[in-house]
């Protein structure tokens, strides 16, 4: 009997750190982090305006980044085909927007798929994040 | 006093796995596996609902997990490891009653026959009301969905519809 208690316990202590494990955020970047690493590559500093332009607009798609992030994206977005509640991209609405770099990425990878056919340069990405980041309270 | 102590406590843990094991029987809403996968929840509910696992067949989640890269319209994709889980979780959870035999038209839980069959009274302007947007999204009507609660008991209107829109005329 108290084998088999003390191997319940473990299951379950084990499911939860591993439950844990996944849902930890590996907040290893920060927005500013993220936008001077995508001018470097680019050999360019990120613009606001261009930014800006480029997340209102359409691609060649049915979607813009705006069509579930909303515009401007302060505030909660929804998914365009799903419904489902997305946080607010801009980060000073948002403090978990843009600090865990796999996050950004595979999120850029899947989005830039979805709305340009293709992967985002590293300037389109700079200008993106130049325009999150201007957005304040 | 540990007996006093033991006995006790066999007796409660007795009870506890008596109703575990009852559970099922009493409540047919939950359809979510009682041991969840964290990284299912974590990658597939950032887009959607964490469909129950047992709504499609093995078969159908292996093409869907197959085929991430183009799923639905999205680009779903994820790296290889977290496929390689979140599929062997899929496999041991899929449906294998009767109803999810078959695997529905392109995978779609909301084309399986037994799910047309559910929703045969709505009235379909229901799927394209703003708060629904599609079929796909079970938790516009059933508020306890993503808990695996899709009993009939549960079903609230969608934001702005009324009765009188909901059901067929």
């Amino acid at each position: 009997m108290l084998t088999f208690l003390r191997r319940s316990l473990q299951i379950l202590l084990l499911t939860m750190l591993g439950g844990m494990a996944a849902h930890a955020s590996a907040a290893d970047t920060t927005p500013a982090q993220q936008l001077s690493q995508w001018s470097a590559t680019a050999g360019q500093t990120g613009r606001v305006e261009q930014g800006r332009v480029f997340f209102n607009a359409k691609h060649g798609g049915d979607w813009s980044c705006a069509s579930c992030h909303g515009s401007p994206p302060t505030q909660q977005g929804k998914h365009a085909n799903t419904g489902k509640v997305i946080k607010p991209l801009a980060p000073a609405f948002n403090p978990q927007a843009f600090t865990d770099s796999a996050r950004v990425d595979k999120w850029f990878r899947r989005n830039c798929k979805d709305v340009l056919s293709r992967e985002c340069s590293a300037i389109e990405k700079a200008d993106v994040l130049a325009y999150l980041i201007s957005l304040k309270p | 006093m540990t007996s006093v102590f033991s006995s006790a406590l066999r007796s409660s843990l007795a009870a506890m796995l008596a109703f575990a094991a009852l559970t099922p029987a009493l409540a047919d809403g939950n359809l979510q596996p009682r041991l969840a996968l964290p990284i299912y929840q974590q990658e597939c509910a950032a887009c959607h609902l964490a469909y129950p696992p047992g709504l499609l067949p093995a078969r159908s989640w292996t093409r869907i997990m197959n085929g991430l890269d183009k799923h639905y319209g999205s680009d779903a994709s994820l790296d290889p490891a977290d496929v390689q889980q979140i599929s062997r979780w899929l496999q041991t959870e899929a449906g294998t009653y009767k109803r999810v035999a078959e695997a529905p038209p392109e995978d779609r839980i909301t084309r399986s026959a037994w799910f047309v069959s559910k929703h045969r009274k709505l009235d379909p302007q229901v799927w394209k009301h703003a708060s629904v947007k599609s079929a796909a999204n079970c938790a516009a009507c059933h508020a306890g969905a993503d808990k695996g609660d899709f009993d009939d008991d549960g079903v609230t209107l969608p934001y702005g519809l009324s009765k009188q829109q909901f059901f067929k005329r």
